[in-house]
């Protein structure tokens, strides 16, 4: 049990600092950003498990030899009125501390699934009174606006791809067909799913930095993602030149978004995001061998193994 | 007959267009003008119109004057401005958009756009 709570806490702070910065900084996920995305979400996933798990074993050491005996000891006290003694104060510190961040975690999940449900609800009800179904692409729906503009507002049945009167000017059309492909790709990944469990991670947890640099390395990744689907219908001239068009067309500039405290950070990171994005079509690397993949899906897979063995094998053992 | 989003949308086309507060009844009468609208929006009721017209108002799309009546109703604000709205949202810089919708492109800066703008030939 005690050493079982330290190589928790080990692997707790490792997937918190280095291991992060580690992988934002590597090179390999362009070429190869499905198993990079899986990777991401076992880091966080382990890191967030094995951060409860090693408060919670400390604090169980005293009640039992491993999670099960010492859950059941807990439980004597918390509902058959147990004696206490048996904890000390840095046990019962633990194990609130534990309690506290499993609830934390879950709540800001759902109170950030709640907010950006209630967004799209009322982004979809202006919409619908502003724009007008594109008649030949089902899905689809243009608003009269100048700025090249082309994003999706996910919501299962009702997902919708917006386009602008803009962009349609500006774009050819094959140029158009990989601004859908792309959107359509966001929409069959689920990629909203992935971008509301890491905009969750980052509101949980603001004063862990690596928690932004997950957020940032994941919605670049799914852009690659899209963009690779997108590479199925038409060549990468016709992808670079619509990015670049649309790019341009979008100087950050907005005045009420310029005058927000802060907000002067974040173009900067579309801006690397987009470069990323472009440098990647440009000089096309080839993915990674299927030996490096499978190496690092078996990597994200033991990640969320380690954790969840440790706590829950020697219960079933004992 | 219509679904109340459809009818939502075209009093709201149609209150956009006039610009000035205008009666139920008045819509009613708008409303079955329209050319695009079969038989069936000529039994457009009354009651239908002010429902959507209530509904309209809840959203805060729609303003009533009250005082006298029949009641005259208008547009809070114009298409214009809505729509500068609802792409303030889109092209906001706020964290929250990331997870609300995914767009194609991030903005780039200014700088970086007049670059892409020469590259493509258009400065």
């Amino acid at each position: 049990m005690f050493w079982t709570s330290y190589f928790l806490a080990l692997l707790a702070v490792l997937l918190a600092w280095p291991v992060p910065i580690l992988l934002s900084r590597a090179r390999w996920p362009a070429r190869s950003p499905f198993p990079a995305m899986v990777l991401w979400q076992a880091v966080a996933l382990a890191g967030g498990l094995s951060m409860i798990g090693a408060m919670l074993v400390y604090g169980l050491e005293p009640l039992g030899d491993n999670l099960v005996s010492g859950l059941r000891g807990l439980a004597r006290i918390l509902f058959s009125n147990g004696s206490v003694d048996r904890l000390g104060f840095w046990h019962v510190f633990a194990l609130s501390t534990a309690a506290l961040l499993a609830a934390h975690l879950l709540f800001t999940l759902l109170v950030t699934y709640v907010r950006i449900q209630r967004q799209r609800f009322r982004h979809r009800e202006l919409l619908h009174l502003l724009s007008s179904p594109d008649i030949e692409r089902p899905g689809t729906v243009v608003i009269n606006h100048p700025t090249p503009v082309a994003y999706c507002l996910p919501g299962g049945a009702r997902s919708v791809t917006v386009l602008s009167d803009g962009l349609m000017d500006l774009l050819e059309p094959a140029e158009l067909r990989a601004v859908l492909v792309h959107e359509n790709a966001h929409l069959e990944q689920r990629h909203h799913l992935l971008l509301w469990a890491f905009a969750a991670w980052r509101s949980a947890l603001p004063w862990l930095p690596t928690s932004r640099l997950a957020q940032r390395s994941v919605s670049s990744l799914i852009e690659m993602l899209a963009d690779d689907v997108a590479l199925k219908e038409v060549d990468e001239a016709t992808l670079i030149k619509a990015i670049m068009i649309v790019a341009s067309g979008n100087p950050a500039d907005d005045p009420a978004g310029a005058a927000g405290e802060g907000a002067l950070a974040e173009p900067a990171a579309d801006s690397v995001a987009v470069a990323g994005r472009l440098s990647r079509l440009v000089e096309p690397q080839p993915p990674l061998e299927n030996a490096r993949r499978g190496l690092i899906l078996a990597a994200a897979g033991l990640l969320l193994a380690a954790p969840t063995a440790v706590l829950v094998v020697p219960g079933l053992l004992g | 007959m219509a679904s109340l989003g459809e009818l939502e949308r075209a009093v709201m086309d149609l209150l956009w267009e006039t610009q000035e507060a205008v009666t139920a009844n008045t819509l009613r009468d708008l409303l079955a003008q329209r050319p695009s609208q079969g038989e069936e929006a000529k039994e457009l009721a009354v009651t239908t119109v002010l429902t959507v017209l209530s509904r309209l108002e809840k959203k805060g799309l729609v303003e009533r004057e009250r005082g006298i009546r029949p009641h005259r109703y208008q547009a809070v604000t114009s298409r214009a401005e809505h729509t500068a709205e609802l792409m303030h949202e889109v092209l906001g810089t706020a964290t929250d958009r990331e997870a609300v919708l995914a767009r194609f492109i991030g903005s780039v800066s200014d700088g970086e756009a007049a670059t892409l703008r020469k590259l493509l030939g258009r400065d």
